[in-house]
């Protein structure tokens, strides 16, 4: 043990005798005025619902992307109408970027570039501003490759785990895939990890029989990395091509089932099979914390690219840009609808022009 | 993790310490950094630009002075502020007339509307009453089952029939009235805000069943959106309340302040856990502190609540006074600490960390090595640590896997925390006094995270927040 270990022995000490003297404190207090002790349920554990609704007719992705005004595009607008840049254009820049949720750190790194271009006199008109911070914007996104990855001869099925928070829309985005992915010729078993929220395994059967997948199921508040072993064994053995595994939605903050992940990853592979994607589902309209998500899912498992759902509403997802240049995880699918089909693959100029248009 | 404000105010104030007053430009600084925290936190731009204006006026003129802390101050402006927005009157459940009262429950998809309806329903049966849940989400696949499981879960009966959610809306409203329930919980499908068709169908299904209370249920991570949602479900369904979904996690919950400063509609419940009993009206005290990253003493009251043992909390805490605390309880201490998460969540909630604290890593295999150590002590060794001697120490050291030095520290480390705690409970007057037991808590904050700059500060708003919150905490409800 080193030394910064051994003081943090006394901090344990410390932090047990507040508990201890808090635990105390509202005891006696209790005690003392004779509040009844409010009778607590018996202890049943739930988790939030994952989303699914309403076929909507198809619309082209840039419409579906557009539908909600963007909050770019006004400020765009405003910037434009100036004949010169100057403190307002700054602050409606930023704002705009902050509204679509890019976080302050992003929102300001992109705009700092931009202002010293601009004291340098290399732009001098708003429109070339608006053209800079776009490609700036862009060049944050490209370079990665954002295939869904399936590795031809790995002794077993590929294996693609589903991880996220509690209503990101795990289940239904393995729904889709798995559609898509048996149109394309694969065949696939999906794995009903979420063996915590009640009736997750009903909903992944519906989207089973949706899409005509196998599936394979555990018993309720049954170990879901042994769900997800015996689907791998039972692709395996019916040498089937994929298997898309779902877990339950956790908080991330939660050390116990982060552990829990850790392992349904760890034993996944335990078995004939790889995991060739671990896909973390993040909800369009999270805020900073989805930073914090993608951080510690990642640390947990892995995670190989991002899947961003309800793209379609008036959120704009921007902090898959911090997710994106801090962690470098690419996002890999929006969900821009409800029907199997408007779960795409991520296009960064589409998604740039969605937010500037 | 982001910097909470006091941490960032602190570094603002170490460059202004000297000055008589604050100028115009030390105020812009101040006022930029209060800015970063809250936008950090997810609270709405616009919100934000009107809160720091308010502040700055107040904050104008600050005297800077080494008694005072002006970093301190600003804080206090800071969360008297966010309590003022948060707060104003919490909503008062009153129950119709004709029963039964009518709950419905809205929001977009993923918010938790589902898991929120049966933690309300346990709710209102936790106060006395008899709610029917009517499943009216027939969109998503199993919504209805998920439902009945938790009604079964929780002994509420669940009502939907398949068809049309307006129709089975009506038809639970008229199955309550039949079998006599006092409150229906009507559950929806998700939707989005900029769905008219969607917002059309849970308006028509508001109309059918005419809702006493209309809650938009949001979720705590939501980013900048949340305002935009509320307004839209606030146009359409005249919503009046909000319940703030999985507030357990690490998301400062910015979206809270958005949706009531914009709104106008308070914040009614929040859902503190996956346990169905996680589920309780709104404290924006609490909330404030946890916009600015100021830690949670009080979740952490609550869990502590939650996992100590009343009758073996009281005999330790009496020991502890009396400084008869062995290392045995200390063992059994750690125990229970473990069952209130990791400890760095443990940490996290605590305000006013040292920095180096939280820098370091703490990791649950120092509880690991600690248990270690004392479990390598024979019984005797536990109770009276004084007898460990060279050859006891050796053997303690073998046989935990550690150094001899580790054995001496700890053991040293925790005499120490014993005589500051006999200290502390001797000062206190009558153990088991409310205002003995008050005092030794908050002592014992101060005194042992006193010392470094940061640990004064937080430890400082923690005791007032303490304080404050225990008085209203212990009211009759």
């Amino acid at each position: 043990m080193n030394n910064s270990s051994l003081s943090m022995i006394f901090l344990l000490l410390a932090v047990a005798g507040l508990v201890f003297g808090i635990g105390v404190v509202v005891i006696s207090r209790r005690k003392a005025r004779a509040v009844p002790q409010i009778q607590r349920a018996a202890h049943v554990e739930v988790i939030a619902p994952v989303f699914e609704a309403v076929a909507v007719a198809p619309l082209s992705v840039r419409d579906r992307l557009a539908k909600a005004r963007s909050s770019l595009s006004g400020a765009v607008g405003s910037v434009l109408g100036r004949s010169e840049i100057n403190d307002a254009t700054w602050l409606e820049l930023e704002e705009a970027l902050l509204r679509a949720d890019v976080g302050v750190r992003v929102a300001q790194s992109l705009l700092g570039a931009l202002q010293t271009r601009v004291k340098a006199k290399e732009i001098t008109t708003p429109a070339q501003l608006i053209d800079a911070l776009r490609d700036n914007m862009s060049s944050q996104l490209v370079g990665t490759s954002r295939d869904l990855n399936f590795e031809a001869n790995v002794g077993g099925p590929n294996i693609w785990l589903m991880v996220g928070v509690n209503g990101a829309g795990k289940t239904t985005s393995l729904g889709k895939i798995a559609a898509q992915q048996i149109a394309l010729g694969r065949t696939v078993l999906m794995a009903a990890g979420d063996t915590f929220r009640a009736a997750a395994g009903e909903q992944l059967s519906t989207w089973a029989e949706r899409s005509g997948a196998q599936i394979v199921r555990g018993a309720e508040g049954g170990d879901p990395s042994a769900v997800i072993f015996d689907g791998v064994q039972s692709a395996h053995s019916r040498n089937i091509d994929l298997v898309l595994a779902d877990t339950a939605g956790r908080l991330q903050s939660n050390t116990n089932l982060m552990e829990e992940l850790r392992k349904v990853r760890r034993v996944a592979e335990k078995g004939a099979g790889k995991v060739t994607e671990v896909l973390l589902v993040i909800d369009a309209t999270t805020g900073q914390n989805g930073l914090q998500q993608a951080r510690q899912f990642t640390e947990a498992t892995q995670v190989t690219g991002v899947v961003l759902t309800k793209l379609d509403g008036s959120a704009k997802g921007g902090i898959v840009f911090a997710i994106e240049t801090e962690l470098g995880i690419p996002v890999k699918l929006v969900g821009l609808g409800e029907t199997i089909d408007d779960l795409i693959l991520f296009h960064p100029t589409e998604f740039i022009d969605a937010l500037f248009e | 993790m982001f910097d909470n404000l006091s941490d960032r105010l602190g570094g603002v104030f170490k460059r202004l310490r000297g000055k008589g007053r604050l100028t115009p430009a030390d105020v812009d600084e101040v006022m930029g950094e209060i800015r970063t925290a809250l936008l950090e936190a997810d609270v709405n731009v616009g919100v934000v630009r009107n809160v720091v204006e308010r502040i700055r006026v107040q904050a104008v003129g600050t005297q800077v002075s080494e008694a005072l802390d002006p970093g301190q101050q600003i804080i206090k402006i800071v969360n008297a502020e966010l309590i003022a927005m948060l707060g104003g009157e919490t909503l008062k459940i009153t129950y119709a007339s004709h029963p039964p009262t009518v709950v419905l429950m809205a929001g977009l998809q993923g918010s938790g509307k589902t898991t929120s309806a049966a933690k309300l329903a346990a709710w209102f049966r936790s106060q006395g009453r008899n709610p029917l849940l009517v499943g009216a989400d027939l969109q998503r696949p199993a919504a209805v089952e998920q439902l009945r499981v938790l009604g079964a879960q929780i002994g509420v009966p669940v009502f939907s029939i398949a068809g049309d959610p307006v129709a089975t809306a009506a038809a639970g409203l008229a199955e309550a009235q039949r079998l006599g329930r006092d409150v229906l919980i009507v559950d929806t499908a998700g939707r989005l805000a900029i769905d008219t068709e969607m917002m059309q169908q849970v308006a028509d299904i508001s109309k059918a069943v005419s809702p006493h209370y209309t809650f938009l249920v949001v979720d705590a991570m939501t980013g900048q959106d949340a305002v935009t949602v509320a307004k839209a479900f606030d146009e359409t369904l005249a919503i009046s309340g909000v319940i703030l979904s999985k507030l357990d996690g690490d998301a400062r919950g910015g979206a809270a302040l958005s949706v009531k400063e914009v709104i106008g509609k308070p914040i009614a419940f929040a859902a503190t856990g996956e346990k169905i009993d996680a589920f309780e009206q709104f404290h924006p005290d609490r909330m404030a502190s946890r916009i600015l990253g100021m830690g949670d003493v009080l979740t952490l009251i609550e869990q502590a609540e939650k996992v100590f043992e009343k009758d073996q909390a009281e005999a330790t805490a009496a020991k502890l006074m009396d400084g008869e605390f062995t290392l045995e309880d200390f063992l059994d201490q750690l125990q229970q600490l473990k069952k209130m998460g990791s400890l760095s969540s443990v940490m996290g909630m605590l305000p006013g960390m040292p920095k180096e604290a939280k820098d370091a890593q703490i990791s649950d295999d120092m509880v690991k090595v600690t248990e270690a150590i004392i479990r390598s002590m024979t019984a005797e060794e536990r109770r009276k640590p004084e007898i460990i001697n060279g050859s006891r120490r050796t053997r303690i050291a073998k046989g935990s896997g550690t150094q001899v030095s580790d054995v001496n520290k700890l053991v040293k480390q925790f005499s120490e925390m014993q005589k500051m705690m006999k200290r502390l409970g001797g000062g206190s007057g009558g153990k088991g006094s409310g205002k003995g037991g008050k005092g030794s808590g908050r002592g014992g904050l101060g005194a042992m995270f006193g010392g470094p700059p940061g640990a004064a500060h937080g430890g400082a708003s923690g005791d007032i927040d303490l304080a404050a919150a225990l008085g209203s905490r212990l009211s009759p409800r």
